[in-house]
């Protein structure tokens, strides 16, 4: 495999450096180095960060083909700077057993375009009432050791307890989707305000964060770890923030979206903003920016949700929740953390791929811009500007919160393991 | 249009003051009461805006004639238009139709314009979802010409032959402060 | 050219008191031996119905005949044309047809907002009632009657609310008839003051244009229309309230909480009562209670609606809420 030479890249923003590339590893890191044999990637002006990881992504494979793919997924993973993904397990059927884990994650190596890895389901078929086979799917060839009902919560306490106890056997942790279900029966969009004068079902931040303080208590008692999905209200870093400050072994997670948009965005009755959890305020925004920048919550996933057009094309309480964000993802964290001066492009590199990576244990990502290290890494024009345009997406789907608006930065080449998968904005 | 109300006031001469129109008033009066032989089951209804006021006053006088009380109403048309696409839509105006009815009466219709004669079969189509009158007859105040229906007034208190580039404007005290009927040049805006 | 009746809070005064007026015009028609009008002759207008709701539908569909509009009337109840694309699929087909106007009633709030504009279709959209959302023709004729009464027939002519205390009780949660009145009344001038168990009171109502208080008994004297709502049975299973016969000793209108309030002041219902429930048989049938009124002023405020929608190349009413992108 020929050389690569990245020259004059801002590595983790700082200054200038000339990244070698031989094979799949990064052969050295410095300046002046030599060109001799490589393929020169010009880099001066851009920022060079680890490969992106995504601990909550939507493959939809198998089941939803319709609305993404394994390959498709991928893709558009690859095209928004990331170079491991985990699948979660909501599909058809769920990923609950070895066999459906051990495909998703082969369909990712076959195609190359990022690494997938598969997050298994803690109950059998997400309904919360017996516990999937965890160990088999840990020693699966997928290796999982991220387990989650996303899109649904285990909510009966004593699953949870067993879960979070069971997966202590091999390092595993459990990714808990913190929603109460009967607090949010019929609920729509973020309870408050706005909900009350659209007359759409309320979705009180109490059902997120009673779950967050339960589940937290929970992880400190049986002496496990936990970690929160897409965290959506100011009480809820409150709780992490406490269970932290006690010692419990909690990580969180922020989605971009979560980071930018509020419910009033709702007014318009467009789907495209209908996302579990739902939007929140202002306040709440601010207070997941801020726990974002001090630590508070570990990492940004993006809960790249796709759906078809259809099921986003109708009336409100019709509609399927979430957003597709692989492919904006670092430019809205951009956006909100590092242009408001927040956090530095190091900050960024620790909260979407090294500690990432960490709480998946995704070997092999995450790993510092050095020499000796495999060559997973994106490199982001920050200077860009431009407005979304849906039609450009590689994802399947198009159902983006953000179609028309202005947004920074662009992820113009993305390495995995050496092999590019994205060279000038374009898919390999 | 038939009630054209917007010539400006400062290139418009006036055909007819004040005076002018209580004596058309008086002698389209005198007129009704001969060929009406006494008035006896006349209804008078007046057209909004200002063929309102012009029937209360002919009603006015046709009491001080006959010594009667006449029955007087007002007769809306906005809703039988047929240029109601041709605009956004317009306030109503009241319709009030005496309690005695219509039915077996002599209907006048009173307006203040006879342009087009739109208004006129507006008029008459309303009165047809309302009753049915022995007679309609119809009193203006200026018949300007230009028809485009085959309609005329029974009662006409003065020809005035204009062009289609000229307008009519009637003013009455009640709505307008003054009695006037002003002929002036269209607005390029028109 | 956007022409639609969304929510009433996209009103001004000035579109309201317009309404109100012209409905007191569309109401002498009643009176006449022909109750018809040609004005809307040549439009068609579908009700589409994805709830069930007669009284709403024929109330519709009365002023749309007396207006000489062509009527078809679309039910589509169950769930098998609830969903999304059938909403979309539905409108569609119904404009290929040449439709000028859907009135719609749909259970999803917001569904009359998609569809007027998501460019599914170029007709106008009159909500009929969706969701929990709003009722805007019925805050029109709840209003209408206000007007009426308590200002004058003639004399309310030109006129708003200006200073009237209204008090409406019961499930605002639920209800899109409160959503409505609120945001009409509070436009026309009104003081609102919503009365209900802190459980079916929305969170969020603070910045809402009224007050709000648990204590029926302290703000009858002090109303000059009480409204009261439905409460559906079905509530108390969900542990609204505890029972029906505590809902209606704490909040219910009866013979002597009625007593309480000022002469002149009525009692209002947009129906169907439940009587027994929030309301007495006594005070229902009372000539107090406004119901029937109620009715019979909602064609009249449908016509006025329709005419200043469709009468002309383009609405009377201006739309002032912001258009999606």
């Amino acid at each position: 495999m020929s050389k690569i030479l990245i020259r004059g890249a801002k590595v983790l923003g700082g200054e200038p450096q000339d990244v070698l590339i031989d094979g799949e590893v990064i052969e050295a890191v410095g300046t002046g180095l030599s060109d001799e044999g490589a393929q020169v990637v010009e880099a001066a002006g851009k920022v060079l960060l680890p490969g992106l990881v995504d601990l909550h992504t939507h493959l939809r494979e198998p089941g939803r083909e319709d609305s993404e793919t394994v390959l498709t997924g991928t893709r558009a993973a690859a095209s928004g700077g990331f170079t491991a993904v985990f699948a979660m397990a909501n599909t058809f059927p769920v990923a609950d057993t070895a066999g459906v884990v051990e495909q998703v994650y082969r369909l990712g190596q076959e195609h190359g375009y990022c690494d997938v890895q598969p997050i298994g389901a803690v109950t059998v078929g997400l309904e919360g009432k017996k516990l999937a086979e965890l160990g088999a799917m840990h020693e699966s060839a997928a290796g999982v050791t991220v387990f989650s009902d996303d899109g649904k919560c285990v909510d009966d306490a004593v699953i949870m307890r067993r879960a979070l106890e069971y997966v202590k056997a091999f390092g595993g942790v459990v990714a808990q989707h913190a929603q109460e279900p009967r607090l949010t029966e019929g609920a729509q969009m973020n309870e408050g305000v706005v909900s009350a004068e659209l007359g759409l079902g309320g979705w009180p931040a109490v059902a997120e964060e009673s779950i967050i303080a339960r589940d937290v208590l929970l992880a400190e008692h049986v002496g496990s770890r936990v970690h929160i999905c897409h965290l959506s209200t100011a009480g809820s870093v409150e709780i992490v923030r406490w269970a932290k400050s006690r010692g419990i072994d909690v990580t969180a997670e922020v989605t971009p979206h979560h980071l930018l948009l509020t419910d009033e965005l709702v007014r318009s009755y467009n789907p495209v903003y209908k996302v579990n959890p739902p939007l929140r305020t202002e306040r709440d925004v601010m207070a997941l920016r801020e726990a974002l920048a001090d630590g508070t919550i570990d990492i940004v996933a993006t809960d790249h949700a796709p759906h078809p057009h259809e099921d986003k094309d109708c009336e409100w309480a019709a509609a399927a929740m979430g957003m597709v964000g692989l492919e904006t993802a670092l430019s809205v964290v951009q956006q909100t953390m590092v242009d408001t001066g927040l956090l530095t492009w190091a900050g960024v590199a620790e909260r979407m791929s090294a500690k990432p990576a960490q709480i998946g244990r995704a070997t092999g990502h995450g790993r510092p811009v050095s020499a000796g290290e495999p060559a997973n890494l994106t490199l982001v024009d920050t200077e860009y500007r431009g407005s979304v345009d849906p039609a450009g997406f590689a994802s399947r789907s198009r159902n983006t919160p953000y179609e028309g608006r202005e947004l920074p930065g662009r992820v113009t080449h993305t390495w995995l393991r050496g092999k590019a998968t994205l060279v000038d904005g374009k898919l390999t | 249009m038939d009630r054209q109300q917007d010539t400006q006031a400062s290139d418009a001469r006036p055909v007819l003051e004040g005076p002018d129109i209580a004596r058309v008033l008086t002698r389209i009066a005198h007129e009704i009461v001969e060929r009406a032989k006494g008035a006896d089951d006349v209804v008078l209804l007046g057209i909004p805006t200002r063929g309102v006021f012009l029937a209360q006053r002919l009603a006015a006088k046709l009491e001080e004639i006959t010594e009667r009380k006449i029955s007087l109403g007002s007769l809306d048309i906005t809703m039988y238009r047929d240029d109601l696409r041709m605009h956004p839509p317009r306030a109503l105006a009241r319709t009030e139709i005496p309690g005695d009815g219509i039915d077996g009466r002599l209907v006048i219709l009173v307006d203040d314009v006879l342009f087009s004669g739109r208004t006129i079969r507006a008029a008459l189509d309303a009165l047809n979802d309302i009753g049915r009158p022995r007679a309609v007859q119809l009193a203006v105040l200026v018949d300007r010409g230009h028809r485009e229906l085959p309609i005329r007034a029974d009662y006409v208190g003065k020809n005035i032959p204009t062009s289609l580039r000229e307008t009519v404007k009637v003013m009455l005290a009640e709505e307008d402060g003054r009695d006037t009927v002003l002929l002036g040049a269209k607005q390029t805006s028109q | 050219m956007q022409r639609h009746l969304i929510s009433a809070a996209d009103l001004t005064r000035d579109d309201a008191v317009l309404i109100l007026d012209t409905a007191e015009e569309m109401a002498r028609v009643a009176d006449r031996p022909i109750k018809k009008l040609p004005t809307l002759r040549g439009r068609t207008v579908v009700n589409l119905f994805f709830e069930d709701s007669t009284r709403t539908r024929i109330s519709f569909e009365a002023a749309e005949k007396r207006l000489s509009a062509d009527v078809i009337n679309f039910t589509a109840k169950g769930s098998s044309v609830s969903k999304g694309e059938s909403l979309k699929d539905t409108a569609q087909t119904l404009e290929a047809m040449g439709v000028d106007a859907v009135v719609i009633r749909h259970g999803a709030s917001g569904a009359p907002y998609r569809l007027a504009n998501s460019g599914w279709i170029d007709a106008a959209v009159i909500n009929a009632g969706d969701g929990t959302h709003q009722h805007p023709t019925q805050a029109l004729l709840d209003a209408f009657t206000m007007r009426r009464r308590l200002v004058g027939r003639d004399a309310g002519i030109g006129q708003d609310l200006a200073g009237k205390r209204i008090t409406i009780v019961g499930d605002i949660l639920h209800g899109r008839v409160a959503r409505s009145n609120v945001d009409l009344l509070h436009t026309l001038g009104a003081e609102v003051t919503l009365v209900a168990p802190p459980t079916l009171v929305p969170v969020g109502v603070e910045t809402w244009p009224c007050e709000v208080s648990y204590d029926l008994d302290s703000t009858l004297p002090k109303s000059d229309a009480v409204m009261m709502l439905r409460v559906q049975r079905e509530r108390m299973n969900a542990a609204f309230f505890p029972t029906e016969r505590e809902y209606s000793r704490r909040y219910g209108l009866d013979a002597d909480r009625m007593a309480r309030m000022p002469e002149h002041a009525i009692v209002m219902h947009p129906g169907p009562m439940v009587r027994g429930m929030e309301i007495t048989a006594e005070v229902a049938d009372s000539d107090r209670c406004t119901a029937i009124e109620q009715v019979a002023n909602g064609v009249s405020i449908r016509m006025a609606v329709l005419y200043l929608l469709l009468g002309g190349n383009e609405p009377a009413v201006s739309h002032t809420r912001i258009e999606e992108k």
